[in-house]
């Protein structure tokens, strides 16, 4: 592909909740249901702006708790509606009884969401133990860099979660405060063009049919239950070739092409940071002046986190000495974080592999700094060529 | 209002083949409440007994579009599909076909953790009607405590012990919360009057917005009750005016039937009930009285309410 196929488009400046509403607006869902929680209320007050200027179609529903947020949104997906709605933190955790049923019922919901530290202690800032307590509930995962992609990534998952290989409910999330408050300048599509690339959505099956009624959300029981979970898993696992496919028309039309795992300066890298959402972004700096020390330092900023990367994150890992695993949450299981198992889990099947440490960093919005991330380099160049790992687990920018 | 003969002829919309209990309330309630209903509709409904009985897949006893969602949230689900319906016709993206709305819960559905759920569709204002089945506690899971059972009542989780009674607080007074919310019909009725319910719902169905009706439902199992009996025992909950039935129109409360002098002593009603059977043990008369006491106030308390709203200004 050249430059000059690439469809023109607008340059704004713009926060990470403004891009998202923006695609939301471009989107123009059937219906948002949503509620107010700190750092991402943003999102559906712009969008209820939209609604009242009259720039939007979308019937919105301020519901009175995230719990009904998602609800009327299940509720609106089943009649067939292209359904959305906003959130962070104790929101999402408000949610949680609802996300796996939005999952098994099929409802390609697409919800922004803005990580922000769980309570407690209460506290408004970024960490990923939001989403990552939700990592089970059966919705694709998509993490952002910045606002860039935080609005490339909604107007992806709506592609994405409605494709009919798919029909699972995806979230895209940004940082809390540094993406979501912070103004960037992007590049936004021509509203026509976003709207083409999203298409739109052709449900298989609506409660708005007196026709042909059907009942949705049936007790299953051991007879059934655990053969329509299976249907949910393979889509889970199809969901990686759709959002690849998508990632690349995207690219091929825009520029900016997306994948599962993003790998930077990987090729020739002996160590390596793995990461997701905007420290990839810090990281990048690092990686950039370390190389010009001559060091073979690499990145590898993980986009999706559900469906988990398995594949692609052997391949590549697998030349590799040493990674450092980043986790902006812990699990609280003795042993690290949640992507730090995960990418164990992916790697131990493989014949090459790293050494890998896991550092915990960045709760409730401790913030990360170059130097910091310049200092685990400094450890993986040195443990790259030692006989013990060390300490596995380690946590940074914490005051003993 | 519709005949029984009319009602008779319709279709049926909920049929038979789920496994709901013998004398059971509900089955009577959305058979009827769905044949006074003439227009399309999307029911909804909370996770309990009606819900699992009617809908084990791969079977459903609903020849109506149904979604089932979760237990607390039957009225914010419903209001999701109505602002779809809304959206859709609006855009031109569905058909207009008067489609209406229903969500329904039982009384641990919609007094207890589907409040908040309840309460906020009611005041949004979607073109809903919410159906309440309350047979006063939680029988799905084996007859506990509600916010709707009755005071003394025996349940599994306020039983009658050898120093309590069975449940010490009053039952909460729903109707009476849903006209607070300003909403343009507020009904109770019972499973056991096809007239009045059928009535009610069908003048629900006349009005736009959010309705709320409330129907005192039988539970055999929970009440230790005869299964022949839901006729009778819901109309003696009447006749003693524990239940009064009555409509609120635009906030004017209006009883719909006044026993005057068929009025019965509670005690004849409760004695039905096995769940009340140690208010008859000797030693405890006084909270006999204390609750026939309070079944007067309260019945005092509405008609002098209704008797005001019908004055003539």
């Amino acid at each position: 592909m050249t430059a000059t196929t690439i469809i023109k488009q607008l340059t704004v400046a713009k926060t990470g909740n403004e891009a998202m509403a923006d695609a939301m607006r471009q989107v123009n869902p059937d219906v948002v249901a949503a509620y107010p929680i700190t750092p991402a209320t943003e999102i559906a007050q712009i969008f209820s702006s939209f609604v009242a200027d009259g720039m939007v179609t979308t019937d919105m529903v301020t519901v009175e708790s995230e719990h009904s947020a998602m609800s009327a949104t299940i509720g609106a997906a089943a009649a067939g509606a292209r359904a959305m709605t906003a959130t962070a933190s104790q929101g999402l955790m408000l949610m949680a009884e609802m996300l796996p049923i939005a999952a098994a019922l099929r409802l390609p919901i697409v919800m922004p969401e803005v990580n922000r530290a769980i309570s407690g202690p209460i506290n408004i800032h970024c960490d990923h133990s939001d989403t990552m307590f939700c990592r089970d509930a059966g919705w694709l995962q998509i993490f952002s860099e910045n606002a860039q992609e935080a609005y490339d990534n909604v107007l992806q998952a709506v592609k994405i979660a409605e494709d009919p290989r798919v029909h699972l409910p995806a979230l895209v999330t940004t940082d809390g405060f540094i993406i979501s408050h912070g103004m960037e300048t992007i590049k936004i599509l021509p509203d026509d063009e976003a709207k083409s690339f999203v298409g739109e959505y052709k449900p298989n099956y609506s409660l708005l049919n007196h026709e042909k009624p059907i009942t949705v959300g049936s007790i299953d029981l051991q007879n059934y239950y655990f053969e329509h979970r299976i249907p949910m898993i393979e889509a889970m696992k199809t969901a990686k070739d759709i959002i690849k496919q998508v990632g690349r028309e995207y690219g091929e039309k825009y520029g900016r092409f997306y994948d599962l795992i993003e790998q930077y300066k990987i090729d020739d890298a002996e160590v390596a940071l793995i990461c997701l959402g905007s420290t990839a972004g810090t990281a990048k700096d690092v990686v950039d002046a370390l190389r010009t020390k001559g060091q073979k330092v690499g990145l590898i900023k993980i986009r999706v986190f559900r469906p988990f990367p398995v594949e692609d994150l052997a391949a590549a890992l697998r030349n590799l000495r040493a990674a450092a695993v980043f986790d902006r949450s812990d699990s609280l299981s003795g042993y690290g974080g949640p992507v730090f198992t995960e990418v164990c889990s992916a790697l131990f099947n493989s014949e090459n592999k790293p050494k890998i440490v896991n550092y915990i960093y960045g709760l409730g919005g401790r913030d990360i700094d170059i130097h910091t991330i310049e200092a685990v380099y400094d450890r993986l160049n040195k443990l790259k060529d030692a006989q013990d790992t060390g300490e596995i687990v380690s946590y940074l920018g914490v005051r003993k | 209002m519709a005949t029984l003969k009319e009602l008779a002829a319709q279709e049926e919309k909920f049929v038979g083949g789920h496994t709901s209990c013998a004398g059971c309330g509900y089955p009577n309630i959305f058979r009827l409440s769905l044949a006074a209903i003439k227009d399309p509709v999307v029911v909804v409904g909370a996770t309990g007994c009606c819900e699992v009985n009617t809908s084990i897949f791969p079977y459903t006893s609903w020849k109506v579009p149904f979604l089932h969602s979760a237990f607390e949230n039957s009225a914010a689900t419903c209001s999701g599909v109505e602002a779809a319906y809304q959206s859709l016709v609006k855009s031109g993206k569905a058909k207009d076909e008067n489609f209406r709305f229903v969500a329904f819960g039982g009384d641990g559905g919609t007094y207890d953790i589907g409040l908040q759920s309840l309460s906020g569709a009611m005041e949004r204002g979607h073109d809903l009607l919410y159906i309440c089945y309350d047979n006063g506690a939680y029988m799905n899971t084996g007859i506990q405590r509600s916010g709707a059972t009755p005071r003394y009542a025996n349940t599994t989780t306020a039983p009658v012990g050898k120093v309590k009674p069975g449940k010490l607080q009053k039952k909460k007074d729903l109707a009476k919360i849903m006209v607070g919310h300003n909403v343009p019909y507020v009904a109770q009725t019972i499973a056991g009057n096809w007239k009045d319910l059928t009535n009610k719902v069908e003048k629900a169905m006349s009005i736009r917005g959010p309705k709320f009706i409330v129907v005192l439902a039988t539970c055999p199992l929970g009440w230790a009750t005869k299964t022949q009996d839901t006729v009778k025992l819901t109309q003696m909950a009447v006749d003693s005016c524990f239940w009064p039935l009555y409509e609120v129109e635009n906030g004017k409360y209006k009883l719909s039937y006044d026993p005057k002098d068929k009025k019965i002593p509670l005690a004849e009603w409760l004695k039905l009930q096995g769940r009340f059977k140690h208010l008859f043990k000797p030693g405890n008369e006084n909270l006999l009285a204390e609750i026939q006491a309070e079944v007067d106030q309260d019945w005092a308390d509405l008609k002098a309410l209704c008797d005001f709203h019908s004055q003539k200004v």
